[in-house]
């Protein structure tokens, strides 16, 4: 495991932050932290990259202990807050070349490495601007691009997208896939649902402080069941809504209007076999067939009941 | 060494600023100069010299003084708008040594405060302000007005850890002008009510404003008592005792960082 988090505690005042917080995320994957706010997921971060102790737990990044090693994470890890935290006075290509350097770079090698991060993000145009005039998807790619120098083994992003226009954020996405391919783990950590169900292999669900679930987004989908066929019928004939859900061995919804049957199959799959035989023996011809999965909203408003505000 | 040569570099940082936006230090050094105008030429000519002495004389070694204090503030400022921006974390996050960031920031500051006062120097040289002792002992007077600029260094970088949002640094920004006048920067404390003087007095501002006035052969309009005695001493003192205050609490304000 690149990043591994065991009971991880902390408290400010009478908030717990962290409440049992638990993570295991192999190397090379992009991992959703996904909750409402104040779940937890900044803190979450902030422990793991070293910048918060942590009243009691453990956890490893890149198999260095966060607390008895920090010096050796930090060289592992690249940060990217939720502030896009370059100097914005300075141009892109300075800020690069200054933080090549205190990762500890000699100037012509972190100029190097800088031009080379300055193409591979799609900033070398903008490359001498201020960063003051960057429009909010180049900043935080060129923040991505700083916290990526030495190739780190742990990328944290703690809601990389927030606030950006949806230009930026596929900007952004695109940048994140391109940290991942070149093997670095990622955690990311955001509010915007279709943000994990897009980039993330695998998502924790925190709540309170702590992980209420953690799979696949497909598992997720499927764990709290749902799934739903609607099948759209041809011609004119009569849907024999009786039969037909007879034959399935499901109750179907009829729309006379949309000619469309509706069947709740859960996580049955196989309903959708008995479905087109069914309509199959009764003559009727499916002119279209949708099977919708419920969304990462129907889920994480089921585990995080208390969180409705959050969701957009 | 790791720390030493990421503050160099932090350093740089800072003083690229001031290339890619020169108008700030720019307007500090016309605000001092305008002070030095106003109280110079608009309310010198109603400002006499305890023990005698030509105004304009007296006044220019403490208003280098007063702008190595109001200095406090603008590295306070600084500290603070990297907070805010994330930029402190965005270091923290790095393998570099913890007293980089407030090293970075102690380079860039005495950088721009040299230039402050080579810029009233000679500004004051044109006006009509003359050095009358020896060139070592100018260079004493800078260095001692640069050793208090240090001491301030300490204070702001405290400030801007320990206090989060904008308010400290504002804070700071009204504190100095009651604290830089209480003193003997700009009129001698013997010109001050009894019990006022004395606290005026012990300001280590004024330690250094009479330090540098002996050190430039200027009046220092003070005739007795502490300041008049041993002027250089408390100027090398008081800044190490501030320094021995402030340096340990902006380390601790550093660590306590790591509590959230």
């Amino acid at each position: 495991m690149n990043l591994e988090a065991e009971g991880l505690r902390k408290k400010y005042g009478d908030v717990r932050a962290l409440d049992g917080f638990d993570l295991a995320v192999p190397p090379g994957v992009i991992h959703g932290l996904l909750g409402p706010n104040g779940a937890g997921k900044t803190t979450a971060v902030r422990a793991l990259a070293t910048l918060i102790d942590v009243d009691g737990g453990v956890a490893k990044v890149a198999g260095f202990d966060v607390r008895t090693q920090a010096a050796q994470v930090r060289r592992r890890i690249g940060l990217i807050g939720q502030n896009a935290a370059v100097d914005e006075i300075l141009g892109g290509r300075q800020n690069l070349v200054m933080f090549g350097r205190l990762y500890g770079l000699g100037k012509s090698d972190a100029r190097t490495r800088a031009d080379h991060l300055l193409a591979m993000f799609g900033l070398a145009e903008a490359a001498e601007r201020a960063v003051s005039t960057y429009s909010g998807g180049m900043r935080r790619r060129l923040d991505i691009a700083a916290g990526f120098i030495l190739t780190p083994a742990v990328l944290f992003l703690d809601e990389p997208t927030t606030g950006l226009d949806p230009r930026g954020r596929n900007e952004v996405w695109g940048a994140v896939r391109e940290v991942a391919d070149s093997g670095t783990t990622v955690l990311l950590t955001t509010q915007y649902l279709d943000e994990a169900d897009n980039l993330a292999a695998r998502i924790s669900v925190m709540n309170h402080g702590r992980v209420v679930a953690d799979d696949t987004p497909d598992a997720l989908k499927r764990q709290i069941g749902g799934g739903r066929v609607t099948v759209t019928i041809a011609g004119e004939a009569p849907l024999q809504t009786e039969q037909i859900s007879a034959a399935v061995g499901i109750p179907a919804v009829a729309d006379a209007v949309a000619r469309s049957l509706t069947f709740e199959i859960g996580a049955e799959v196989a309903a959708i076999a008995r479905i087109v035989r069914a309509l199959d023996e009764s003559g009727l011809t499916p002119e279209d067939l949708v099977l919708r999965r419920p969304t990462l909203d129907e889920v994480f408003l089921t585990l995080t009941d208390n969180s409705r505000e959050a969701v957009r | 060494m790791i720390a030493l040569r990421a503050g160099w570099i932090l350093t740089q940082r800072n003083l690229a600023h001031w290339v890619r936006q020169p108008w700030a230090p720019i307007f500090g050094l016309m605000f001092s100069i305008m002070l030095l105008l106003v109280f110079g030429f608009l309310f010198g000519g109603a400002i006499t010299v305890p023990g005698g002495g030509d105004y304009l004389a007296f006044l220019l070694p403490g208003m280098l003084a007063l702008s190595m204090m109001f200095g406090v503030e603008s590295t306070a400022t600084a500290m603070t708008n990297d907070a805010r921006k994330g930029i402190t974390d965005r270091f923290r996050s790095l393998p570099i040594g913890s007293s980089s960031v407030a090293l970075g920031r102690v380079g860039a500051d005495l950088a721009n405060s040299a230039v402050e006062l080579l810029v009233l120097i000679a500004g004051g040289l044109l006006i009509g302000w003359r050095i009358t002792s020896d060139p070592g002992s100018a260079a004493l007077a800078v260095l001692l007005l640069l050793f208090f600029r240090f001491a301030m260094l300490w204070i702001g970088i405290f400030v801007g850890l320990a206090f989060r949002g904008e308010g400290a640094a504002m804070a700071v920004q009204v504190l100095v002008w009651p604290i830089g006048f209480l003193s003997t920067a700009i009129v001698s404390v013997e010109t001050m009510p009894g019990w006022l003087g004395a606290i005026a007095a012990w300001n280590p501002l004024s330690a250094t404003a009479t330090a540098a006035r002996e050190l430039f052969g200027n009046p220092t309009g003070i005739t007795e008592g502490p300041l008049a005695d041993s002027a250089v001493w408390l100027a090398v003192g008081w800044p190490v005792v501030l320094t021995a205050v402030f340096l340990p609490l902006s380390a601790r304000a550093y660590r306590r960082l790591r509590a959230g």
